[in-house]
């Protein structure tokens, strides 16, 4: 049976009323409207759902709305704007690294809250910290070069 | 008094027929940026008609004297966007950023094949170029009589055509046609997809001219990617839609003869769409349809299992009769040459059945109102995918829209297409717009599969060594098993689940080299299906259909050739290559890597970690490769490290230099990932490679050090294709350097770590 949930997304509340069970990208997606995290395997498996849930990334395809609470969840829109980007954002685009780009959210939202917490990481901690996630284009030298970039600009 | 304002009294009819190269037609002055205008003018009949003998139908230029470009292929990620942009503004003399490309939409553009065979810029950018040329020739004359000087006096800078003598005498390409469109005949070759040309009178420019080809401009659509303001074709809704998935067999070939739809009764808004052995559910949102197609309660038909066991795949293949035989290339006598013979040497090479597997499982999104079908899709070729909707719905072409929206990428035939044909079926059945999406399963154990196939090939040599005959020979499963698109039904899951009549092509392909071998055969066989309906295992194109099945083979062939007599693998090569550019490509990629010449296998290494190196080339469709890989093994757990890929690129005249690396490195990593892991296995009933635990690719903490690339710039020769051509040496030039560092040869791909641990002890 559909309840009432209220989740703060990107600092604002929203009310959904959704099957308890139903995971989070289908409230984000379908109930909020936030196209962003996007639908890759549903089963944890590749990181494309990937949002932050108090500041860790989690699988959103995974998680059933009942489990959120009164988390707050910062999707890939609520990470940066073009006018105030994330690190990860402004590398991301200098370095050109997307060929279809749907796999985005998982590496981005991945490493942001790897850069928060390790500062200056080794090639093999960067590594280390994305292993998992799938790009089936093959871009993962620039998904490399980029979170470098990221993690030098962020000092 | 100028020609377009004379034209002006014309009637509008007669304007359109009159098909003169200076008239003009006379539409609504309105901006092209969206396509709802640009169909707004068609239908008002302000704007020619979309044929391909219409420069109209390829460039026009705004009110605001920007340029939009309608062009009949798309981007899967290379960046084509930028490069026919850039092919685009060089010919029209006007700054790259003012051009706009649309792509992919059968509303407004003519079928110009789709992506397909690395075609965007050899084949669809030529197309671009010589329309764009001739609108600049069009606008000069417009401007020679608006300001009464001869066209060869003029010159046009960023969009503005001036007197050479005279700057201030000038008319831009806004005044003088901004907000209408051409009206300009071209000759057109009376031919759709790849291979339309329709040139105009004009030459395009001289290579020495060029400004904005071959410069690195970065792509656009990568910063709204970024920051999530971009729409994907899974984000597209439409009011009134509902969701809908799927439901396939259990057992491959077995179809509903019950499906209880009093188990989904709980589900709200939740109902079952069957005829045949078609099968899907629908409900109001999206979650519901998800349980909805969990729950429901189907008896499936009892059918033979129809797959042999994995284990003697290759046997099948090997036993199963031939239904074509093509012999590609035949030089001289083979049979009498082997028959001759002193010695020969000969092996056999394997390669799976592989998945596209893209990023996400395929979605299209399906209304019909008023009887005219939107489809929007992640599809590679909307124009078939339009003509198989107009099929599958059987109503009129030209009342089918098919719009392509950036998807999860896309590598020839994947589940697009048929998710397409579905979602049609599902929305005639229930008069809604229907949004389908597949899920992961679907998207692994059910696309068109790369072909599975084994590869002979034997080299004869005389009583003195010399080599006197080579024979390769490819047989398997055929790559158009199902057609690279959807545009017939019988090619689409939905076409043969509801019963269509089938008709399996056949085709496979030849080695791609100019080894001079004095008799030599090059051929291919192709092999029934295993299932002929329906089949998960049904094969069509992968990025660069059966290209590194066929170069695997014949590039690790070649280099057992040249181990068995002792020699450096390049050297061997380049005593036989006879092509220039081929022998450039190889000495190119030798260079970069610092190539040490000796004969492999190194026999220096006695340690658990071993390390070596490996060389391959080919051609394609005029494009040359040469990829040397350097990988690091532990023998102790057979797995492989490529560490540094090392890649020589030729493709004639280069557009866009850092698209072209970007392309390069991405087909490098997705090509090692297929030579590493990736196999689709099944059982006698159905694929179990279904998601990406049991389908690996390869992750990011196995991602080379290192991807060098050597670009070979030839202004001079018409560009070929890069968005396939550099996977296909790579796997031969991985087994290679594992021969190298090991003196144990692969001729099975995948090389996983088991089977590598294998085949060396």
């Amino acid at each position: 049976m559909a309840q009432k949930f209220t989740l703060n997304v990107n600092g604002r509340d929203h009310t959904v009323d959704v099957d308890p069970d139903m995971p989070l990208l289908y409230a984000l997606r379908n109930d909020i409207g936030l196209n962003n995290p996007h639908f890759g395997c549903g089963l944890a498996q590749c990181g494309a759902c990937t949002v932050h849930l108090d500041g860790q990334a989690i699988r959103s395809c995974v998680t059933p709305v009942s489990a959120v609470g009164s988390g707050k969840v910062v999707t890939l829109a609520g990470l940066g704007t073009p006018e105030k980007p994330h690190p990860l954002q402004t590398a991301y685009v200098e370095e050109q690294v997307p060929q279809c780009g749907y796999c985005i959210n998982g590496w981005i939202m991945t490493a942001a809250a790897f850069l928060r917490d390790k500062k200056k990481p080794t090639d093999a901690e960067i590594k280390t910290a994305l292993e998992g996630l799938k790009c089936r284009c093959g871009t993962h030298m620039g998904i490399l070069r980029a979170v470098k970039r990221a993690s030098e600009m962020m000092g | 008094m100028t020609r377009m304002e004379k034209s002006a009294s014309f009637s509008r009819r007669a304007l359109l027929q009159s098909g003169g190269a200076l008239v003009v037609s006379i539409g609504m002055p309105m901006s092209l940026d969206t396509l709802l205008a640009v169909s707004q003018a068609h239908a008002q009949g302000a704007k020619p008609p979309l044929t391909p003998d219409q420069l109209s139908s390829y460039i026009a230029v705004n009110a605001d004297g920007t340029v939009a470009a309608f062009f009949g292929k798309m981007d899967m990620g290379h960046g084509l966007t930028v490069a026919i942009g850039q092919m685009v503004a060089e010919e029209l003399d006007v700054p790259f950023k003012a051009v706009k490309v649309y792509m992919g939409d059968t509303a407004n553009s003519v079928h110009q094949g789709g992506a397909s065979g690395s075609t965007g810029i050899q084949l669809g950018g030529k197309q671009m170029r010589m329309a764009a040329a001739e609108a600049r020739r069009v606008l000069v004359e417009m401007a020679a009589q608006k300001l009464a000087i001869p066209a060869d006096q003029l010159a046009v800078v960023d969009g503005v055509v001036q007197a050479k003598a005279d700057p201030a005498r000038k008319a831009s390409y806004a005044e003088l046609i901004g907000g209408r469109y051409f009206n300009v005949q071209l000759d057109w070759n009376k031919q759709y997809g790849n291979t339309l040309y329709a040139p105009g009178k004009a030459l395009p420019k001289k290579p020495g001219e060029y400004k904005i080809v071959g410069k690195p401009i970065k792509r656009e659509d990568i910063a709204p990617k970024v920051f999530a303001q971009e729409d994907f074709v899974t984000d597209v809704k439409v009011p009134g839609m509902v969701h809908a998935r799927m439901i396939r067999p259990p057992v491959a070939g077995s179809v509903p003869v019950k499906v209880d739809e009093s188990s989904i009764r709980d589900i709200p808004t939740a109902r079952a769409i069957w005829k045949n052995g078609f099968l899907g559910v629908v409900a109001e949102k999206e979650w519901d349809a998800i349980q909805a197609m969990a729950n429901l309660k189907v008896e499936w038909s009892q059918v033979t299992p129809p797959f042999p066991p994995q284990a003697s795949l290759y046997d099948v293949i090997r036993k199963s009769p031939v239904r074509k035989r093509v012999v590609e290339t035949n030089v001289g006598n083979v049979d009498e040459a082997f028959k001759s013979a002193a010695r020969v040497i000969e092996a056999e090479y394997e390669w799976p059945f592989q998945s596209h597997a893209s990023m996400g499982p395929a979605c299209a999104l399906v209304e019909i109102k008023d009887g005219f079908v939107t489809c929007y899709s992640g599809t590679q070729k909307s124009h078939f995918v339009q003509a198989g909707l107009a099929a599958t719905l059987d109503v009129p072409l030209e009342k089918v829209r098919v719009k392509w929206m950036a998807g999860p990428g896309s590598y020839g035939r994947n589940d697009a297409d048929d998710c397409a044909m579905d979602a049609a079926v599902i929305a005639k059945e229930i008069g809604r717009p229907v949004r389908l999406q597949y899920m992961r399963e679907q998207g692994t154990a059910w696309d068109p599969k790369g072909p599975a196939s084994i590869h002979r090939a034997r080299l004869a040599f005389d009583a003195a060594g010399k080599i006197v005959a080579y024979e390769f020979t490819s047989k398997g499963f055929s790559r158009v098993d199902v057609d690279t698109n959807g545009g017939k039904p019988r090619d689409t899951l939905a076409g043969q689940t509801l019963g269509v009549t089938l008709a399996s092509g056949d085709g496979f392909g030849v080695p791609a080299e100019s080894y001079d071998f004095p008799n030599k055969r090059l051929a291919w066989e192709t092999v029934a299906p295993l299932l002929d309906r329906a089949s998960p295992l049904r094969s069509s194109h992968l990025r660069d259909p059966v290209g590194p099945q066929i170069h695997f083979a014949s590039e690790s062939f070649i280099d057992e050739v040249a181990a068995a007599l002792g020699q450096d693998p390049v050297q061997f090569r380049l005593q036989y290559v006879k092509d220039a550019r081929d022998a450039a490509v190889i000495k190119a990629a030798t260079g970069k890597f610092g190539w040490e010449t000796r004969p492999s296998p190194r026999r220096d290494q006695t340690g658990v970690k071993v390390n070596g190196r490996g060389i391959a080339y080919s051609q394609r469709n005029g494009t040359r490769v040469a990829a040397i890989a350097e990988v690091d093994i532990d023998r102790s757990t057979g797995k492989i490290w490529v560490k540094r890929f090392v890649v020589a690129h030729d493709c004639g005249q280069i557009i866009n230099p850092d698209g072209l690396a970007k392309a390069i490195e991405g087909n490098v990593v997705q090509g090692i990932s297929r030579t590493l892991w990736e196999e689709v296995k099944f059982n006698d009933k159905a694929v179990t490679t279904a998601d990406w635990v049991s389908y690996p690719i390869l992750d990011i903490t196995e991602s080379p050090e290192k991807i060098e690339t050597v670009l070979i710039d030839h202004p001079e020769i018409a560009p070929s294709g890069a968005g396939e051509p550099s996977i296909r040496p790579l796997a031969a030039a991985i087994a290679n350097a594992i021969f190298d560092a090991t003196g144990v040869r692969m001729r099975r791909v995948p090389f996983s770590p088991d089977r590598v641990k294998q085949s060396m002890s």
